[in-house]
């Protein structure tokens, strides 16, 4: 690429010398200046969520990798239906950050402007993923071979097995990725960047985000009142976690209730006009806005079975069918999953597990080996963010709401949203990935 | 046949007699046949007791004993009751005790250790609870000799040994590492067990030092799911990972060695190895792959036998009993339990290809196949009797189910005249041709005039061909190629005259030259040789090129129908005539006496080709030749000349006709032929012509290689060493690298540098730069622009890349940015 512009102004000259001032000693801050350097000189932007991110500079030394591999670099799609395919997933969830953020990316490769008019102006091949898509973001629970036979099957519009991996670990990583943005209010903060016509905000400053957010001691005091939640060590059959889970179902709702009425006065003050635009704007790509997630342990029918992670796990099933048909991907995958459960962050490992596995649970998926009586010691009153977060990451549906650990750090905020990202992202991954190896059977 | 099953019976016999003078098992020769029974829910293990004749099936919905009879399975128990099981009978393995017939023990995937005693009198045969793990047991594991120590592995990293008769576990080990993939008591060393690890770490410890392992190393890069020990050698220990490998090590050295490997294709689940075969060993896979493996190690690259009755992944695999070789159970996801004999297995290297074939720097072949196919006759000895019918090997080696298949092979290698293959021809046509940038009729002219320098008359004579069908008369008078004008036969024939006189000079210079091209000539072009040997006594060979070719061009058809005259030139002139319509028959014929005397005037064969000229071009004035009515010839002749091996024609010839001739042909043909002109262009390293052909190719399949492997590697320009593949700054020294001096930007295109200062950036800033100043934009004071404007001959068209002095990159086509670099060049 050749940056040859008559008329460029030169923002970021300043920018670039004072990075190479500030290359001091503080080795963890140099490797988050490194990693947005790069980030910038190579695409020209540095977003708000890898910005979020730095607190927690190896994993977002992963995540980078992963986004860059999966968006940029060698695989079986074509450019541009990739940033259309993340369109599509960001959609669902009303995400306009990530919407505008790769509509632009999307005309940048080359791809169509008639496609981003709406879904049905793209190609039926990608409009073919538009079910998929849907069930992954709001029910993944009912991921099924059929959907994977149903795009499969041959035909003009078919796709390839290694298409279609690709395609989904885009949906995962994108729907996951509105968790984050939605989790971390990422959305709000970023209008002047999505407005930007060719998605480079010059008047981007990361270095003062990178400082400001180093200055967050990596030790932490965990909260008090945590540490003296005790463990129940008894592992208690079904029942008693079925007692809890009607409770808690029920509290719930209850809440929801209370908040939506008492939030939807601030929410119409905040979003006026930027909100008028963009729900227009993302449900452009959305064929069946009322499709959204349900109450997993309330489903009417018990047709669909509990997933069992001891039954069908990333460690030992889905890392091998990943990387065979999209090859690396697994690897890097795997990376995230490893350094977001390794950041020092959050130290009692049974938080860290509690989360992950309430993730995991409101998504359908259950441990064998886990006495989900802990969420409610562990988890109590944030139960809701959690749920809200991982199951309706969407400023148009749900308020913002935050985590009531009033004395979290602003890091350690950040890790329980990259949290519930990673467990979602692998929970989208695990039932995708699960259907896929059952119609290899077949 | 009959030889083939005394043999087995025999050998039944003799593994009887072996069996029963190594253990006093009361197992001794188990008969069975491949079986399989259906199961109610997935398979997550299997375990065999000791005298072989129960085997236990544990998995999530399922705990239940089935007895070996000989044709069936036969459920003998249940162990799973209760209106709603616990988790507790959710069971990610399964171990039959080795010297108590009565006593089991599960892995739960809740973290439960659970032992059962059949002997109970209850239905719930339940005995022992342990919950001390805190996630899921992957592994339970008896001692092989001690009756009451049992071994657990679980996804918590920790390892504990439970004495049965306790409540609780004696020690617990510590693996400061992932997860417990498997763990195995050494068969032979009664301390020691193995312990694999999820990170791709095995472990080596001694049941009485709980506080740190005698031995750790990296066996696998991830997960390590199962190792096995060898029943007979003790120091060898197998182990299987995600990575697909199946590794050996050698324990007995100071550091692990691995001795063997497999590479399997998919993950590797279990590994057992073959009792009674020291080299021999089973896996299975845990995705993807739904069969069961039996490898020599000796052999890693093809199965020894292979057993694909499974519908689903394969998820617990043991031999029947120790010292039981032929007899293998496996559990599957498929919800069926299989036994396997050994006489039933696919054998994978019956069905290899036994042939190989390749060619050598210098065009050798070698060929290597099986005997018995290359020769027919007795005379050449099969290798070690590798008949198998052969009687007198019954006797050698009584185990022949046991032996890879033996396949000697005999190898042939074939040398090739290296004079003959030489291929100057084609690098010379490929470099002289001008594909594009000139007009259509200069291009086939040049090409002609390449192709007979390089005494190639038939391809010389084709490119005349084509200028002369495709060329519209008012271009062909105009490129002056044959000064020729119908209007002035005068001064035509006066020319002709001198012409003709330089050629019989040529002539006479190179009558043996030309034979002896012609003679080489004679293996490529097979078709042409007839005809070639006809003009050799003509002795004119540059000028018989045309008449030549137009024979061959022209289909013969049409030619019986006209009684020839016995005079050769006559033949000729009508040959030439006859593709153009009949009416112009007349006219030429009218032409021709004229001619013809003329020629009769010269005592040699020179005239032929105005002559040549003459009868062509007067039908091409004719408005009712079109060019499209030469393209089926045309579309032949391109095939024949592609068919022949001459790509290179068929190529150039459809790249200078572009598109006059691009819709007639097949698009799939036409990418064929690139793709193999391109891939010996760059055999022969002629990287600019394959790169210019790419360019000028009207496929999109072709144009787009251009596209790929476009990574330029750079190193910093700080510190010299090579830069990350992501972005552009150096890892090392943290400096941006090749900052444009005007604007301070990375350079990521094209990056000018003065090569006075050494300063530089983008081309179109520097440009622009160099308007207003002379100086050096870094402010170095050099003036950068003298030195450009004094070194003025910045291109040198002769040589094939420019030099330049503002340019530290070079593009492939250099011509594309001549322009705008020349204007850089001289800004003043």
């Amino acid at each position: 690429m050749i940056i040859c512009t008559n008329t460029m102004d030169y923002p970021l000259r300043a920018q670039c010398q004072r990075v190479q001032k500030q290359m001091v000693v503080n080795g963890e801050k140099e490797r988050v200046s490194l990693l947005f350097m790069k980030a910038l000189v190579s695409r020209g932007s540095v977003d708000t969520v890898a910005q979020q991110m730095a607190v927690h500079p190896h994993y977002l030394e992963s995540f980078l990798r992963t986004q860059h591999y999966i968006l940029h670099m060698d695989g079986p799609l074509p450019l541009p239906h990739r940033h259309y395919i993340a369109i599509m997933a960001a959609a669902q969830h009303h995400c306009n950050y990530l919407v505008h953020l790769h509509s632009a990316q999307f005309l940048r490769v080359g791809g169509d402007p008639l496609w981003l008019q709406d879904l049905q102006a793209a190609p039926a091949r990608l409009r073919l993923l538009d079910q998929i898509n849907k069930v992954l973001a709001h029910k993944p629970w009912l991921t099924s071979c059929a959907h994977i036979q149903a795009l499969l099957k041959s035909g003009e519009q078919c796709w390839s097995l290694a298409e279609l991996v690709q395609a989904v670990v885009i949906l995962a990583h994108c729907h996951s990725l509105c968790c984050f943005v939605f989790g971390s209010d990422a959305d709000s903060n970023c209008s002047s960047f999505s407005k930007s016509p060719n998605g480079t905000s010059p008047k981007f400053c990361f270095i003062d985000s990178a400082n400001g957010n180093t200055n967050v001691p990596p030790s932490l005091s965990s909260s008090p009142d945590l540490i003296t939640h005790r463990r129940s060590l008894d592992s208690s059959s079904g029942m008693t976690c079925l007692k809890e889970r009607i409770q808690k179902s029920q509290e719930e709702c209850e809440k929801r209730e209370v908040r939506l009425k008492t939030q939807v006065l601030q929410q119409a003050d905040l979003e006026e006009e930027e909100e008028v635009i963009c729900s227009t704007d993302s449900s452009r790509f959305i064929t069946d806005p009322d499709f959204c997630y349900k109450e997993f342990a309330q489903r009417d029918d018990d047709h669909f079975e509990v997933f069992r992670v001891q039954d069908y796990s990333w460690e030992d099933h889905g890392f091998s069918l990943v990387n065979r048909l999209y090859s690396d991907i697994g690897h890097l995958l795997d990376d995230r999953f490893r350094s977001v459960a390794t950041i020092p962050s959050l130290n009692t490992h049974d938080l860290r597990r509690a989360i992950w596995n309430y993730t995991h649970c409101v998504l359908g998926i259950r441990y064998d080996d886990y006495d989900y009586g802990e969420v409610n010691h562990l988890l109590a009153r944030d139960k809701f963010y959690i749920k809200a977060v991982a199951c309706f990451p969407d400023t148009t549906k749900t308020p913002g709401c935050r985590l009531s650990w009033t004395s979290l750090k602003p890091s350690e905020q950040i890790h329980v949203n990259l949290l519930i990202m990673e467990a979602r992202l692998q929970a989208e991954l695990l039932y995708s990935l699960r259907a896929i190896t059952q119609y290899m059977i077949l | 046949m009959q030889c083939f099953l005394t043999e087995r019976s025999t050998m039944e016999k003799m593994s009887r007699v072996t069996t029963a003078l190594s253990s006093n098992s009361s197992s001794s020769g188990i008969n069975g046949v491949t079986m399989f029974c259906h199961l109610d829910a997935p398979a997550n293990a299997i375990s065999v007791c000791r005298d072989a004749t129960q085997v236990v099936v544990a998995g999530r919905n399922i705990f239940k004993i089935y007895s070996l009879e000989e044709e069936q399975f036969v459920e003998k128990l249940n162990l799973r009751v209760g209106r709603k099981p616990s988790l507790n009978f959710s069971c990610a393995d399964v171990m039959w005790h080795q010297m108590e017939e009565n006593l089991l023990a599960t892995a739960a995937t809740n973290g439960a250790v659970v032992t059962w005693n059949l002997s109970k009198p209850s239905r719930n045969k339940q005995d022992q609870l342990f919950t001390e793990h805190k996630r899921t047991v992957n592994k339970v594991c008896f001692h092989p000799t001690e009756v009451y120590m049992l071994l657990s592995g679980s996804q918590d990293g920790f390892m504990k040994c439970f004495d049965l008769r306790k409540k609780e576990s004696v020690s617990t080990f510590s693996g400061q590492s992932e997860s417990v993939r498997d763990v195995q008591f050494s068969m032979k060393d009664y301390f020691t067990f193995a312990a694999s690890f999820e990170n791709g770490n095995v472990q080596l410890w001694d049941i009485r030092r709980p506080d740190r392992y005698e031995r750790m190393f990296t066996a696998h890069t991830g997960p390590v799911f199962c190792c096995d020990w060898h029943p007979d050698d003790r120091g060898w220990l197998a182990t299987g990972g995600r990575d697909k490998m199946v590794k050996v090590w050698d324990m007995t050295t100071n550091r692990a060695k691995e001795i063997y490997c497999v590479q399997t294709i998919a993950s590797v689940a279990r590994v057992k190895w073959r009792p009674e075969k020291k080299f021999h060993l089973a896996t299975c896979s845990m995705m993807v792959d739904h069969n069961i493996y039996v490898w020599d190690i000796r052999r890693p690259f093809i199965p020894f036998a292979t057993f694909e009755e499974h519908k689903d992944v394969t998820t617990g695999i043991v031999w029947r009993h120790l010292r039981e070789p032929d007899i293998l159970l496996s559990g599957s996801k498929d919800s069926t339990l299989y036994q396997h004999m050994f006489k039933d297995a696919t054998r994978p290297v019956d069905r290899a290809n036994p042939e190989g074939l390749s060619f050598g720097l210098f065009g050798d072949l070698a060929f290597a196949a099986k005997e018995s196919l290359i020769s027919g006759d007795s005379s050449r000895k099969p290798y070690g009797g590798g008949d198998r019918r052969n009687p007198i090997f019954f006797f050698k080696k009584p185990d022949l189910t046991e032996q890879f298949a033996h396949v000697s092979s005999a190898l042939s290698v074939f040398e090739t005249d290296l004079e003959s293959n030489r291929m100057d021809w084609f690098v010379k046509t490929a470099q002289l041709y001008l594909l594009s940038g000139k007009p259509f009729a200069d291009l086939c002219d040049h090409n002609a005039k390449v192709a007979q320098d390089l005494k190639r008359p038939q391809v010389s004579t084709t490119w005349t061909m084509l200028r002369i069908m495709f060329s519209d008369p008012a271009n062909l008078t105009m490129s002056g190629c044959s000064s020729f004008s119908m209007k002035d036969l005068a001064a035509e024939r006066a020319l002709e005259r001198s012409k003709c006189e330089n050629r019989l000079d040529n002539i006479h210079l190179d009558p043996t030259n030309s034979h002896i091209t012609n003679v080489n000539e004679e293996n490529e072009e097979t078709e042409g040789s007839e005809g070639q040997a006809e003009y050799m006594f003509g002795d004119a060979e540059l000028d018989d090129d045309d008449l030549y070719s137009m024979e061959h061009d022209n289909t013969t058809v049409e030619q019986e129908e006209y009684t020839l005259p016995s005079e050769g030139f006559q033949l000729r002139h009508v040959i030439v005539d006859h593709p153009s319509a009949p009416e112009h028959l007349q006219q030429d014929r009218a032409d021709s006496p004229h001619v013809s005397g003329n020629e009769a005037e010269v005592t040699c064969l020179t005239p032929i080709e105005s002559f040549s000229l003459i009868s062509i071009c007067q039908p091409l004035y004719s408005p009712q030749l079109t060019a499209s009515f030469f393209c089926p010839i045309v579309t032949e002749m391109l095939t024949f000349y592609a068919e022949q091996g001459d790509v290179q024609m068929a190529v150039s010839v459809l790249i200078v006709l572009g598109e006059r001739i691009r819709k007639e042909i097949d698009e799939l043909t036409q990418e064929h032929w690139y793709m193999s002109y391109i891939d010996l262009l760059q055999r022969f390293e002629l990287w600019n012509v394959s790169n210019e052909v790419i360019k000028l190719s009207t496929c999109s399949a072709i144009t787009s290689l251009n596209q790929t492997s476009t990574t330029l590697h750079i190193n910093c320009s700080n510190c010299k060493r090579p830069m990350n593949n992501r972005g552009w700054i150096c890892d090392r020294c943290h400096q941006c690298a090749s900052v444009c001096a005007v604007c301070h930007h990375v350079v990521k295109g094209l990056f000018v540098w003065c090569q006075g200062c050494s300063h530089g950036g983008h081309l179109e800033h520097i440009m622009n730069w160099l308007k207003g100043s002379a100086h050096c934009p870094a402010g170095c004071g050099h003036l950068c622009d003298c030195l450009v404007v004094r070194e003025s001959p910045v291109f040198r068209p002769d040589l094939d890349r420019p030099i330049l002095t503002w340019l530290g990159l070079e593009l492939p086509r250099p011509d594309q940015f001549l322009a705008r670099t020349g204007t850089t060049a001289c800004p003043s």
